[in-house]
């Protein structure tokens, strides 16, 4: 499939950046190029069309605020890679996928189904036990869990390269 | 609601709820194509407005969740994902 302005320069261009971040990090990108590649030109094509980096295998709203947890990598990532071996499109594979020594499974969706929905963005706090006194408020990637101690998250995930809105404060 | 029709053998009433940038949904549609069934399908994401609403409620009248790829088949049998084996069998290939 493909799709009027997204060329296929930007899709190259944007599959060997996001694999390098992606093994930067310590994770994987899936191996078989052609559907990875599929997948980056939907990822572009619906930055196009609803102005951020949507899931390519999600419906959209075309609300930011709202598709928060599905923006590429999505808080729903990790969760599938640790249980399925991949994330929901298999973009993102475990070591034994990647060599080829498992396939991905079909996953069933982690979100939540549109009426069970939050209609806002998330509020970035989680609620704690005791009160505890530190020094400084500890914030949390909601993609990658990285943990940091300081008075506002990073602009950008020194792990997952994600960006300060997906950050929550956890402690 | 406007569905796209790929002639093939009849094996009933085979509809396809899709997203146009999804890669499992992209594989789903292969492997009917390669099986010579006939089905209609939709790409909701291209849909708009009332249009768009009124498939997603169609989609999670089968599949509560809203999630795609989602075939369905005769109104009744629904397969969520790609699901080679159990399409093959569904469709009887």
């Amino acid at each position: 499939m493909s799709f009027t302005g997204v060329s296929e320069s930007d899709v190259d261009r944007l599959y060997r950046v996001l694999k390098q971040e992606a093994e930067d990090g310590g994770y994987r990108f899936n191996p078989d190029s052609d559907f990875t590649k599929n997948l980056i030109r939907g990822i572009l094509k619906n930055e196009q069309r609803y102005g951020y980096r949507a899931c390519p295998c999600r419906l959209a709203s075309g609300k930011s605020a709202e598709d928060l947890d599905i923006v590429c990598p999505c808080d729903y990532r990790d969760p599938d890679l640790s249980e399925y071996g991949a994330c929901y499109c298999a973009l993102y594979v475990s070591d034994a996928v990647a060599e080829g020594k498992q396939q991905p499974p079909p996953i069933p969706d982690r979100r939540p189904p549109r009426s069970e929905r939050r209609k806002e963005a998330v509020v970035h706090t989680v609620a704690t036990g005791p009160v505890m006194t530190l020094p400084l408020p500890v914030w949390r990637c909601r993609v990658c869990g990285y943990l940091c101690a300081r008075n506002q998250p990073p602009d950008t995930c020194p792990i997952c390269k994600v960006k300060k809105d997906r950050f929550e404060r956890f402690i | 609601m406007a569905t796209e029709h790929v002639d093939g053998t009849n094996r009933g009433n085979v509809v396809l709820y899709a997203l146009s940038t999804c890669g499992w949904c992209g594989k789903t549609k292969e492997l009917l194509r390669q099986m010579g069934v006939a089905f209609d399908f939709v790409y909701v994401d291209l849909l708009e407005g009332s249009e768009q609403d009124d498939a997603i409620t169609q989609v999670e009248k089968f599949n509560p969740q809203g999630s795609f790829p989602t075939l369905v088949i005769d109104d009744r049998k629904v397969i969520v994902g790609f699901r080679e084996q159990e399409i093959r069998e569904a469709l009887g290939s």
